[in-house]
């Protein structure tokens, strides 16, 4: 009896552990057909050894999969524009992450794209940060791009000099205002949720630019600026780890049938719409903003207002550019929109698209919006006060990259954790 | 034919022959040639130094894993609970890190000091599982999976909560120790022979245990025969105590190394599913002490090298989770096979 139990034990022990192991494999094989081809047959020792003539070569890391509608895959993009740009040729590897590939460290995944010949290695999470710097260390030869980070700005508050290291970012505070003042003309219930990734001064910075968009259209849309209500709900990380982070679609849930007729998308990718979908296919009048990439709306387009998204390709040509010509220097760069063309993809580092969803007036109102950012409107303007109440900016000051880099808490009005517990 | 070592030789390397046609077959119906995945994985594994030191990094946790486990099942004990004894390993020895980071005492020390630690806390943590086992009656595959995702469930609180880094809500991990933290690593590469060393010592303990000891056969006799055991005067309850002890302090010190070697702070995966491939290398090697080195050696390979799939091919890596798994299957399923004829001859 006891023996037939432990072999039938070993047996499901086995059995999970393979299924386990199969189900990603069989998701993830899928896609792959459309990439490029695979390169050449040769062992990756000849590769390493004689690259093709001249041809650029860079790494891409990402934390999610390359196909994650969202932040990851607006990098992937990037990647491919800067194939057809440069004539370069791009190794990528995704799903960088310890849930995903145990045992490993983003310096280590880095070698293993050097390895094949990646004279460039762009790290595209604030995940990776202390391993891009580790690696920026010990690989001087390598030019290395931490997309998101502040390593090394010379004004900020962890600069260390890292000559072979640049950060580059795009000023998504504007996006998300854009965000938060599309959810706020739609809005009805005045109650509007963003589903927070984990906490850390750029998502506070983020999450607050989006409730200063939401509440600049929504007084100027004639509503009383106590009615609004905006919350944030922080999953843990950028994405759902099962088991570990709150899930974003529970979260999502949670928001929407409590009255938040509109949720932000704050994480790497819209799960929000899958669930707005859901609901409002049974009748509920709820609506979403995608983030990070360009297409996200695509995902649910009749419930989607709009999104704000990263075009990381522009910033990225500069730099491989200044990599390939002599002429890199390791800067910090914070991208802004191009005001004269924001969804310019050649030029605009963030940009924002209205969703299908929202309504012709609204989208009227959102570009008048645009076109009032452009015009130099800073909402990053005093008087702001901090979510506990002590005053940030006084009246009429406006903050300086620092103080909206490293805001320290949310700020009043906004509902939702500021600093962890 | 069947009967002797022969026999079982070649059963189980027809069973290694049947699990790569399994996973050929998986590769063509994905359009992929089985060949040029088999020689990326290769490449990728020991294609360099580089890549054989990564081998390496991985192979240390894996084999103080299996060598823990040996002792375990040698005893008839199923240790799922070693998931949780790394992690609890991992743990007090960042506990031990925290405790001394502004410490002047010498580093080497201390990371001796995390270590221990490390050993200490997988070793109590495991005797949970055995006092629920012996005086609780709650079978041990139950006791350690709760206690696995009680571990799991104390390293989110710790990197959430009181180890938060400054200003951060993250499940990404706590903050890195200073580098004079990190175990010493040869020059170039990423391995450290510190680690390596620890890890052979523990198996060649394990061996010298289950070969030259009157505490290792009556470790086995438990194991054979609770019951006749019992009656021949072994206080049985005490060996299995005595099991999961020597495993638990094997899977911590394996946790601690994960922490001082790889990964120099605490992350939710912190013990990377080692416990859990342990026990497949266990099974694999049915349960001798002898394989342990090669087959835990292999398993490391496979994991470095599938990370070329997705580079090279665009394949899963979780393809060297299917290899390993399968290979499990088949070699048990051999086994049985065998049996059967042998019962029938």
């Amino acid at each position: 009896m006891r023996k037939n139990f432990a072999r039938l034990a070993m047996f499901a022990l086995v059995l999970m552990l393979v299924l386990a192991a199969c189900a990603p494999a069989a998701v993830t094989e899928a896609p792959v057909v459309e990439t490029d081809a695979p390169v050449a047959t040769d062992a990756p020792a000849v590769v390493t050894e004689a690259p093709v003539a001249e041809q650029f070569v860079f790494g891409l890391l990402m934390v999610g999969p390359y196909n994650d509608n969202g932040w990851s895959q607006a990098h992937y993009e990037a990647g491919l524009y800067l194939e057809e740009k440069l004539g370069a040729k791009m190794i990528y590897l995704d799903k960088v992450n310890p849930a995903d590939r145990p045992g490993t460290t983003p310096d280590q995944l880095a070698e293993e794209l050097v390895a094949q010949g990646a004279q460039l290695v762009i790290f595209n999470s604030d995940d990776m940060k202390d391993a891009s710097t580790t690696f920026a260390k010990a690989h001087p030869e390598t030019y290395v791009i931490m997309a998101s980070g502040d390593q090394v700005w010379t004004d900020g508050k962890t600069y260390e000099e890292l000559p072979n290291l640049m950060n580059i970012m795009g000023r998504m505070e504007y996006g998300k205002m854009m965000a938060g003042c599309a959810a706020a003309l739609t809005s009805e219930t005045g109650k509007i949720g963003y589903l927070g990734p984990l906490l850390n001064d750029e998502t506070r910075r983020l999450a607050s630019s989006a409730y200063l968009g939401a509440r600049y259209c929504w007084e100027q849309a004639g509503n009383d600026p106590a009615a609004l209500e905006f919350k944030v709900t922080w999953i843990g990380f950028w994405f759902n780890i099962p088991g570990v982070t709150l899930d974003p679609v529970q979260v999502s849930n949670d928001f929407y049938t409590t009255g938040y007729d509109v949720v932000i998308s704050g994480i790497d990718n819209p799960v929000n719409l899958g669930e707005a979908q859901k609901l409002s296919a049974e009748g509920n009048k709820v609506f979403g903003v995608a983030y990070d990439y360009v297409a996200a709306c695509d995902a649910a387009p009749e419930v989607c207002i709009g999104v704000p998204y990263f075009n990381w390709g522009p910033e990225y040509l500069k730099a491989i550019t200044s990599a390939q010509d002599g002429s890199w220097s390791s800067q910090f760069i914070w991208a802004a929109p191009d005001w004269s063309d924001i969804n310019n993809i050649d030029t605009s580092s963030v940009g924002f698209v209205n969703g299908p969803a929202l309504s012709t007036e609204d989208a009227a109102a959102v570009d008048a919006f645009v076109a009032e950012l452009a015009g130099g409107l800073d909402l990053w303007t005093g008087p702001i006060n901090l979510q506990d109440g002590t005053a940030y900016l006084a009246d009429g000051e406006v903050a300086t990259d620092q103080q909206v880099w490293y805001l320290p808490q949310l700020l009043e009005g906004m509902e939702g954790l500021s600093a962890p517990e | 034919m069947l009967k002797g070592r022969l026999g079982g030789f070649i059963f189980q390397f027809l069973a290694f022959v049947l699990a790569l046609g399994f996973v050929s077959v998986i590769l063509i119906s994905a359009g992929a040639s089985p060949m040029e995945a088999y020689k990326n994985m290769l490449t990728g594994s020991v294609g360099s130094m580089r890549k054989f030191a990564e081998v390496l990094v991985s192979f240390v946790p894996l084999l103080l894993v299996t060598a823990g486990l040996l002792i375990t099942f040698s005893a008839g004990l199923w240790n799922i609970g070693v998931e949780g004894q790394i992690v609890l390993g991992a743990i007090i020895s960042v506990w031990v890190f925290r405790l001394f980071v502004d410490s002047t005492l010498p580093p080497a020390l201390i990371i001796t000091l995390a270590i221990l630690g490390g050993m200490i806390g997988g070793a109590l943590w495991a005797s949970l599982a055995g006092a629920l086992k012996t005086f609780g009656g709650v079978n041990e595959i139950f006791g350690g999976l709760g206690l696995n995702f009680v571990s799991t469930a104390l390293t989110l609180y710790l990197i959430f909560g009181p180890w938060k880094r400054e200003g951060v809500a993250s499940m990404s991990g706590t903050a890195p120790f200073p580098d004079h933290f990190s175990l010493p690593q040869v020059p170039e590469l990423r391995i450290s022979l510190w680690a390596l060393g620890i890890a052979l010592v523990g198996i060649v303990i394990v061996y010298f245990i289950l070969q030259g000891t009157y505490f290792g056969l009556k470790l086995k006799a438990v194991g054979k025969n609770f019951r006749a055991a019992y009656l021949l005067g072994i206080p049985t309850w005490r060996y299995s105590m005595y099991s999961f002890l020597i495993c638990g302090a094997l899977a911590g010190v394996a946790g601690a190394v994960q922490v001082a070697g790889v990964y120099h702070r605490l992350i939710p995966s912190i013990s990377s599913g080692y416990g859990y491939l342990g026990l497949m290398v266990a099974m694999l090697i049915n349960y001798q002490a002898i394989w342990a080195i090669p087959v835990a050696l292999f398993f490391a390979a496979l994991n470095i090298g599938s990370i070329q799939l997705p580079i090279v091919m665009k394949l899963d890596s979780s393809l060297a989770g299917v290899l390993q798994g399968v290979l499990v299957l088949f070699v048990l399923l051999m086994e049985g096979i065998r049996q059967k004829f042998l019962k029938k001859a």
